[in-house]
C-alpha cells in the first residue's frame, strides 16, 4: 500500500508548526466538529439519563477520548462489573487504535524530533482526525504534519467536550427523532470519509473485505467480530493487493 | 438529572481503567509504527487491517447499532445509508450533503414510525 507522499519530502514549503496547527484546526472546525459533537451529545445524554454526573462524562471524554470505549466503560460500570471486565471490554473496543496509529506514524513522523512528542500526540488518535490526517498530510511539508494533526484533533476534542455538555443537559428536551439523527451521523460520516479517500487498490480491497466480513463475524461472536473481521479482511486484502499488478503511486 | 452532584469514586476508577486501556493501544501503535519500513509487507498488512477494521466498524454501526438506533428497523437504517450515498454522489462528493440527507431520512422514518 502506498501511503502517499510519505516517501518523498519534495512537496510544499514548510509553514511552521503554529500555522500548521491552525490549518488543522480550521480543517476540523465545521462539518467534522459538528458530526463528532453530535455523537458526543449521544454520550452526554446517555450519562445524564443513567444518573452519573457531568463530571464523570467530561472526565471520560478528556482522559479516554474514543467513543466506543467510553460507552463500553460506562455501560459496564452501570451494570456493576468489576474493573478487570471494564479494562478488557475497553481494550477490545478500542483495539483498532493500534493499527491506525501504526499506519499514521510513518506519515506524520518528523525525523529528529523527541519521541515524547509523538507519544503525546498519539493520545489524540481517533477515527475522524486520523482519516483527515491520512488524507491531508501527504500534501504538507513533513515538518508540519504532526502539528496539523494535533491542531485538527484539539478542535475535534473541544467539539466532543462541548457535545458532552450539551447532551448531558439537553437529553430530556431533545425530540427523539433528532437524537436518532444525531447518533446516526457518525457512521454516515465515517462511511463517506473513507469513500472520499479511495486512492489505491489495496485500500479498496481492505474496505470491501472488512465490510463484507463484518456482518458474519459479528453474528458469530459480537465481542470479537470486529477484530476478527479486521484481521481476516486486512490479511486477505494485503494478499490480493500483492498478487495483482501494483497500483500506481 | 444529576446536575452538579459528583459521580462516585468507583465511576472514576472505571474511567481511569478505561483511559489506560485506551492509551495502551495508541502507545503500542507508536512503538511499532516508528520501527516499520513504509514499503515493507508488515506495514502494508497493518494498513490493510486498519482500513478493514474501520469498514467493519461502519457496517456494525449501521447494521447492528447499540442503544436507541437498534429500535429503528434495519430497512430504515439501510435506506438512510443508501440515501446518504446517493446524495453524496449527486452532490459532487459533498460529505455534508450525504450526512444531511442520511440523517434526515432517519429522523423522518422515526417520526413516521411513531405515528
Amino acid at each position: 500500500m502506498s501511503v502517499n507522499g510519505a516517501a518523498t519530502d519534495d512537496l510544499p514549503a514548510q509553514m511552521g508548526v503554529h500555522a500548521a496547527a491552525r490549518a488543522g484546526a480550521r480543517a476540523a472546525s465545521l462539518a467534522p466538529s459538528m458530526v463528532l459533537g453530535a455523537s458526543y451529545i449521544g454520550f452526554g445524554s446517555y450519562v445524564g439519563a443513567h444518573g452519573l454526573g457531568l463530571d464523570y462524562a467530561l472526565f471520560s471524554t478528556v482522559t479516554a477520548w474514543a467513543l466506543p470505549g467510553q460507552l463500553a466503560a460506562t455501560e459496564l460500570y452501570l451494570a456493576g462489573s468489576g474493573l478487570l471486565a471494564v479494562a478488557l471490554a475497553v481494550a477490545l473496543a478500542n483495539m483498532r487504535l493500534a493499527p491506525m496509529t501504526v499506519v499514521m506514524m510513518p506519515v506524520v513522523h518528523v525525523p529528529g524530533r523527541a519521541a515524547w512528542r509523538t507519544y503525546a500526540a498519539a493520545f489524540y488518535v481517533a477515527v475522524t482526525c486520523w482519516a483527515m490526517t491520512m488524507m491531508t498530510a501527504p500534501r504538507l511539508a513533513r515538518a508540519d504534519r504532526l502539528a496539523w494533526f494535533v491542531g485538527c484533533s484539539l478542535m475535534l476534542w473541544t467539539a466532543s467536550l462541548v457535545g458532552t455538555v450539551i447532551g448531558f443537559y439537553a437529553a430530556e428536551f431533545l425530540p427523539k427523532p433528532l437524537t436518532l439523527a444525531l447518533v446516526f451521523l457518525n457512521p454516515l460520516y465515517f462511511m463517506l470519509l473513507f469513500l472520499q479517500d479511495l486512492r489505491d487498490r489495496s485500500r479498496i480491497y481492505a474496505l470491501v473485505s472488512g465490510a463484507a466480513l463484518g456482518i458474519p463475524f459479528h453474528l458469530l461472536t459480537p465481542d470479537w467480530g470486529l477484530l476478527i473481521a479486521g484481521l481476516a479482511g486486512g490479511t486477505l486484502a494485503a494478499i490480493l493487493a500483492r498478487r495483482g499488478p501494483r497500483s500506481p503511486g | 438529572m444529576s446536575g452538579f452532584e459528583f459521580s462516585p469514586s468507583s465511576a472514576y476508577a472505571a474511567a481511569c481503567v478505561a483511559a489506560v486501556a485506551t492509551y495502551f493501544w495508541r502507545a503500542f501503535g507508536v512503538a511499532i509504527g516508528a520501527r516499520l519500513d513504509l514499503k515493507g509487507r508488515v506495514f502494508e498488512w497493518f494498513a490493510s487491517v486498519a482500513y478493514a477494521v474501520l469498514a467493519a466498524l461502519v457496517v456494525r454501526l449501521i447494521v447492528f447499532p447499540a442503544g436507541e438506533l437498534a429500535h429503528m428497523p434495519l430497512a430504515a437504517r439501510l435506506g438512510a445509508a443508501g440515501i446518504a450515498l446517493g446524495a453524496y454522489a449527486v452532490g459532487r462528493k459533498s460529505i455534508f450533503a450525504g450526512c444531511f440527507a442520511g440523517a434526515s431520512t432517519i429522523a423522518v422514518a422515526a417520526i413516521w414510525l411513531a405515528q
